[in-house]
């Protein structure tokens, strides 16, 4: 018999990786209707390979399976996996990659609560650091085909014939690998890619994250803090530079609707395990995630940059937490000051 | 009446079921006297009362049954008229299933009376009133059992800004407090007006949860006749919003006045002093009716199909009490207090004490046991809910690797044991249960860290004085010797004279010396403290000395018979 409290709030792990799932449907739909069912398959891919290396690694390692396998954790891993990698990739870098994140950065750590690091985001880093050239070919925004697309991920179809760089990509080698004089405009106006807030069809679907990103909110899954601190950052740096010179860097909007940022914004810097946990700390780290995006998209070798971000201010998550403890009871300065 | 108060916010809170209706639909009733009162002597914080009587004595309802014992401590009273029966270990009304020492009080039926007056506090010294206080056994009947007259001097400041009168009652199931309010509001508004004169403080707030109108109502209409008595309009009553642990007496004072205890710190420091309503009432007792208080108002809830509130008398067995509220059949445990911070009791025979403001009844339906504990993933509801402004993440994290210091550095000791964070954890992580366990270790091993300095400052002085004390010795040799030597020189000297072999008086001399000294080597090896007893001390030293030898003895029989 335990002790108290005798009864408890009805809330679960599952149902909190649930509600995850499910915030991610809107944006999910939207991304099927630009860019066709293979996103669907790939999340298909990614969850059996994730659920199966769980069930594996849990069984090794001793822990109940059914127990854990259910609590949903494994599945918020893979639809991540599938979300950040191309939705034409061939099957087996989808199922390496759902393998790396459970068995490599999941289970090896420790399983779940464990990890200092967001599985999805090493998965993502390793792969695009082993296998750039694939990790690199996108879906054209109208192409959904699916007989197309199913031969592209399992290696029938020469996959050139439907692919195309994302905008961060074309930006980016338009800018900084063609020494002719190209502008940031110049690239917008000409690139098929782009559409008008950020890459063509892309920025419906990050509307769809932001819609999930805002029911989570309301849910209480998430705080606004992380959202909010790094939109906003990424919104700021992004307009400086762009103020300071249009030609070479891409504006705010342009950043916040492409590449991962809005499913990062509410889906991955949001992971509570690897990330910050105190106020202050969300802030500081999802900041400092939207900077090192920003700087990694903007000068680095890959076109986006949120998982080496992500990772990089994992590694300093714990850091910000010792230094951002919220005072307690009694122990604030001013005395009826409230936070 | 409600005056438009300014409210804070304390952080953090759960909002559970609350369950209240079930025991407010009657009013209270007197508890019948069970055939066998066990009231157990320590039912404060503070050292455990000396016992007054002893088997076969007959007492008087009220009588003093156990004196106040330490700087901390309160008196307890028999609760009828009977005869002590014994006074003895009995298991007490707590999940360690611990036994203490009780006067078992079997009633006489005939409930009859010490003699009561009231006691005069305008004419006594603060002194002599907190000294009546402490010995009408008067403590703090939200829960925590302090003794209130250490709680009812005005502290540094000589007096006091806010006097805070906790009716919150922010634990779900218990009314305890919710049918006083409707039913003695005006006593608990006398206590008040005592409590409140002897702490010379500016204002009272009292300060109910909203989900008490009839209590809200009951007391605003004392309130304003109190108010009236006294000519003034310093009582208020205040409805705070409903939040679990609103009625926490520091998160209360911090609702009605924005103030901050901190943990470790007297309230009164910062001007303000917090009361139950139900200890208000029974300071009106103990003053103007000269009534110990000898009983409590205890609600009977949860699985049971008629919960009610009773005046009970303490010492009744849980059990009796449980009785007359018809329990379900699936009843499997009795809880003393509420569901978020109630101690579950070893077996419903534990007597009813000053602590217990609700036996809640439980079933395996009611209160399911929880899910399986899943590792924590930082989600941070605990935080959100932690009334302290804790990280109880990050101090369950360390007390479960037992880095106790680091636990510790976050504030182990600011918790309230609320349960919130328990309660809303989605990985059903016993929380709580991990705190008490940190803290308890934490004292265990600050009691074995003090053992050990006792015991190396009693080893470094035995060195220093065994040190001491061959010095001195050899001092007082080395001045024998010296002497012996002068002695024998000068019989030499002597003896060179007359006609008798000098050499022969020398070694006489010597020998003599040598005598001398072993002689008095022989009186300072002698240990002092058996010297020069007088016969009472050789008698008790002589027992002591028959009784090691019986248990050397024993000792020796029953190591042959473990051979």
């Amino acid at each position: 018999m335990n002790n108290s409290p005798y009864f408890l709030k009805p809330a679960s792990v599952q149902s909190v990786m649930l509600r995850v799932l499910v915030a991610l449907l809107p944006g999910i739909a939207a991304y099927v209707w630009f860019f066709g069912a293979a996103i669907l398959l790939q999340i298909a891919l990614a969850s059996i390979a994730a659920l199966a290396a769980e069930a594996l690694m849990l069984a090794l390692r001793g822990k109940p399976v059914m127990l854990f396998l259910s609590d949903g954790s494994a599945l918020v891993t893979a639809w991540l996996i599938a979300l950040s990698f191309p939705s034409i990739a061939p099957w087996w870098l989808t199922v390496l990659g759902a393998l790396l994140a459970i068995v490599v950065a999941k289970h090896l750590y420790g399983g779940l609560g464990q990890n200092p690091f967001n599985p999805a985001m090493v998965a993502f880093a390793l792969v695009i650091v082993a296998y750039p050239q694939l990790m690199s070919q996108w879906p054209a925004a109208g192409a959904t085909d699916f007989a197309g697309q199913w031969q592209a991920i399992f290696g029938t179809r020469q996959i050139d014939a439907i692919t195309m760089a994302t905008p961060l990509d074309a930006l980016r080698t338009a800018l900084h690998t063609i020494e002719a004089k190209t502008s940031v405009a110049g690239v917008m106006g000409s690139n098929p890619a782009i559409g008008s807030l950020g890459g063509k069809g892309w920025e419906w679907v990050a509307a769809g994250y932001l819609l999930g990103g805002l029911w989570l909110l309301q849910q209480r899954i998430i705080t606004w803090h992380m959202p909010t601190a790094f939109l906003a950052a990424l919104f700021a740096i992004a307009g400086i530079f762009s103020l300071i010179d249009s030609t070479q860097f891409a504006g705010p909007l342009f950043h916040i609707f492409t590449g991962g940022a809005m499913l990062g914004a509410f889906f991955i810097v949001t992971d509570p395990v690897s990330g910050a946990t105190t106020p202050k700390g969300k802030l500081i780290f999802a900041a400092g995630v939207a900077v090192l995006t920003w700087i990694i998209r903007s000068f680095g070798a890959y076109p986006d940059g949120i998982a080496f971000a992500v990772l990089l201010m994992n590694i300093a998550a714990p850091l910000i937490d010792m230094y951002t403890q919220p005072p307690v009871f009694g122990h604030k300065d001013k005395p009826g000051d409230s936070r | 009446m409600t005056a438009l108060q300014r409210l804070f916010r304390f952080h953090g809170g759960v909002k559970p079921a609350y369950n209240k209706e079930a025991s407010t639909g009657l009013p209270i009733a007197v508890a019948p006297t069970s055939e066998l009162l066990v009231i157990p002597l320590h039912q404060s914080i503070g050292g455990m009362p000396r016992p007054l009587v002893t088997a076969g004595e007959h007492v008087l309802k009220g009588q003093r049954i156990g004196g106040a014992d330490g700087n901390v401590s309160s008196a307890v009273h028999a609760s009828t008229s009977g005869t002590v029966v014994a006074v003895e270990m009995r298991l007490m009304p707590h999940t360690s299933g611990l036994s203490a020492l009780c006067v078992v009080l079997e009633p006489d039926g005939r409930d009859e009376w010490i003699p009561r007056q009231p006691f005069d506090f305008r004419s006594a010294t603060p002194t002599q009133t907190r000294d009546y206080l402490r010995d009408a056994g008067v403590v703090g009947l939200g829960g925590a059992v302090f003794p209130s007259y250490l709680k009812i001097s005005p502290g540094k400041q000589g007096k006091l800004d806010t006097l805070v009168l906790n009716g919150a009652e922010c634990e779900p199931f218990i009314t305890c407090d919710d049918v006083l309010m409707r039913e003695r509001a005006g006593n608990i508004l006398k206590g008040v007006a005592i409590m409140r004169e002897m702490l010379d403080a500016g204002q009272v707030l009292i300060g109910i949860e909203d989900n008490k109108p009839e209590a809200i109502a009951a007391m605003e209409v004392a309130a304003r006749d109190a108010n009236r008595t006294a000519g003034d309009s310093t009582i208020k009553v205040v409805r705070v919003p409903t939040r679990y642990p609103a009625g926490g007496a520091k998160q209360l004072i911090r609702v009605l006045t924005g103030i901050e205890v901190p943990h470790g710190k007297r309230s009164t420091d910062y001007g303000v002093q917090c009361f139950n309503v139900g200890t208000a009432y029974a300071i009106y007792e103990a003053i103007a009716l000269g009534q110990p208080l000898i009983s409590r108002i205890v609600t009977v809830a949860g699985n049971v199909s008629r919960a009610r509130n009773y005046e009970v008398l303490f010492g009744t067995p849980m059990r009796d009490l449980v009785a007359l509220c018809g329990p379900l059949p699936d009843s499997d445990r009795v809880i003393m207090g509420g569901p978020m911070m109630g101690l579950l009791m070893p077996d419903d025979s534990v007597p009813v004490v000053k602590a217990a403001n609700c036996i809640l009844v439980g079933s395996k339906s009611l209160f399911p046991a929880p899910p399986p504990e899943m590792p924590c993933i930082r989600c941070g509801d605990c935080a959100k809910a932690c009334p302290a402004d804790l990280q109880p993440f990050e101090m369950y994290w360390f007390s479960r690797a037992k880095i106790f210091g680091k636990a510790q550095e976050y504030h182990l000791f600011d918790c309230i044991e609320c349960g919130c964070c328990a309660y809303v954890c989605p990985s059903h992580i016993p929380l709580v249960d991990y705190y008490r366990f940190a803290k308890s270790e934490i004292w265990a091993r600050e009691l074995v860290k003090e053992a050990a300095d006792v015991a190396r400052e009693r080893y470094e002085f035995r060195l220093l004085r065994e040190e001491r004390e061959k010095q001195e010795k050899s001092a007082k040799l080395a001045a024998r010797t010296v002497a012996a030597r002068a002695k024998a020189a000068a019989a030499l000297a002597d003896a060179e004279k007359p006609a008798a072999t000098p050499e022969q008086e020398a070694k006489k001399a010597l020998i003599a010396a040598a005598l001398e000294r072993t002689r008095t080597q022989k009186e300072l090896v002698h240990p002092e403290n058996t010297g020069n007893l007088t016969p009472e001390q050789q008698a008790v030293v002589s027992t002591i000395e028959a009784r090691r030898a019986e248990i050397r003895e024993m000792a020796k029989a029953h190591l042959r018979q473990d051979d």
